[in-house]
């Protein structure tokens, strides 16, 4: 969640962020790579749907199914927002992608959770 | 930042480390990446891929142990590397992109290079996943999971492979002595669709491998 937040003060500030362990300076797509490569692990875990048993059996199914689409779509949105510069982009555009994620990932989460 | 740095560093994350004083020069607010048709062909795209991915849930609910069987049986590892290599391949274009824009023109090219051998891994390795599944007797006739596999993986790799020919370009144009506005805004138009292409993987492979 920190990464998160910082990555979008960073982005929305369009400066480089400074790490302040090593003073290396690291640009906003670099975060966005790492960010969507630790996600990518996040994601990967999530499959292993045992991981969540200890909920309850199809309690963690449920879990680790919400898990898995909410990270893709978190994802998709780093890519479209800093790769695809959607970040500069003007409103409508950027809130038309908005809505496509949203609606594609709740359309998703209905039909998988029901 | 002195080009001489980046132009040592290309393709370690050392390149990227531009300090304040760079020269470089981000896009302004309100600015549509490329040209407007591209936009128009990725909204399309993206209501087709809507689609899909629908169509692949609703297989998991309707089938869930024919899906849940079929999912097991892919390798894990070969949706991981090439998810790994499509988002390497998108910093590579975005990288690219930005040092069009700034002063570290001369390395530019090198970081298309590098998404492309990016895109060319992703289609080595979904060749050899797809020979795999095949030689141990699992086609598109073997049940719907492998159907929608086979199919949609196989409409995104056209896309990969596209992606590729758009990426010489955009790496051909990159090597112009002067850029204009309008070849910025080709190279810009060709690193949207990339990023398209890696966007539009990330949900299948939640889909397929991870459901």
């Amino acid at each position: 969640m920190d990464r998160a937040v910082r990555f979008v003060l960073l982005a929305l500030g369009d400066r480089p962020y400074a790490s302040k362990k090593s003073l290396i300076s690291i640009d906003a797509n670099t975060l966005a790579w790492w960010i969507l490569v630790i996600a990518t692990g996040l994601g990967w875990w999530l499959g292993q749907t045992d991981q969540l048993s200890s909920q309850g059996a199809s309690q963690g199914v449920a879990l680790a199914t919400a898990g898995v689409v909410i990270v893709a779509f978190i994802k998709v949105w780093i890519v479209a927002f800093q790769f695809m510069e959607l970040r500069h982009a003007p409103r409508w555009l950027r809130h038309a992608f908005d809505a496509w994620i949203v609606v594609v990932c709740i359309a998703l989460l209905v039909l998988l959770l029901r | 930042m002195p080009d001489g740095i980046a132009e040592t560093s290309v393709g370690a994350g050392t390149a990227v480390a531009s300090s304040p004083t760079s020269a470089e020069t981000p896009p302004q607010r309100e600015h549509i990446p490329g040209e407007v048709g591209i936009w128009l062909f990725v909204a399309g795209d993206l209501i087709v891929f809507a689609v899909f991915f629908i169509v692949i849930a609703l297989g998991h609910v309707q089938q869930p142990e024919v899906f849940a069987q079929a999912r097991a049986s892919l390798d894990m590892w070969v949706g991981v590397l090439n998810t790994l290599l499509l988002l390497t391949g998108s910093w590579f274009v975005a990288m690219g992109v930005d040092k069009c824009r700034g002063t570290g023109r001369s390395v530019a090219s090198h970081y298309f290079s590098l998404a492309i051998l990016c895109g060319v891994a992703f289609a080595a390795n979904k060749t050899f996943e797809w020979g795999d599944k095949i030689s141990a007797g699992l086609s598109p006739a073997t049940n719907d999971f492998y159907m929608y596999f086979f199919i949609f993986t196989g409409i995104h790799l056209f896309h990969v492979l596209v992606g590729i020919g758009v990426l010489l370009l955009v790496r051909s144009v990159s090597r112009r002595p002067v850029l204009t506005q309008r070849d910025i805004a080709t190279m810009e138009s060709g690193a949207t669709f990339w990023h398209l292409v890696d966007l539009l993987w990330i949900v299948l492979f939640a889909l397929f491998y991870l459901l």
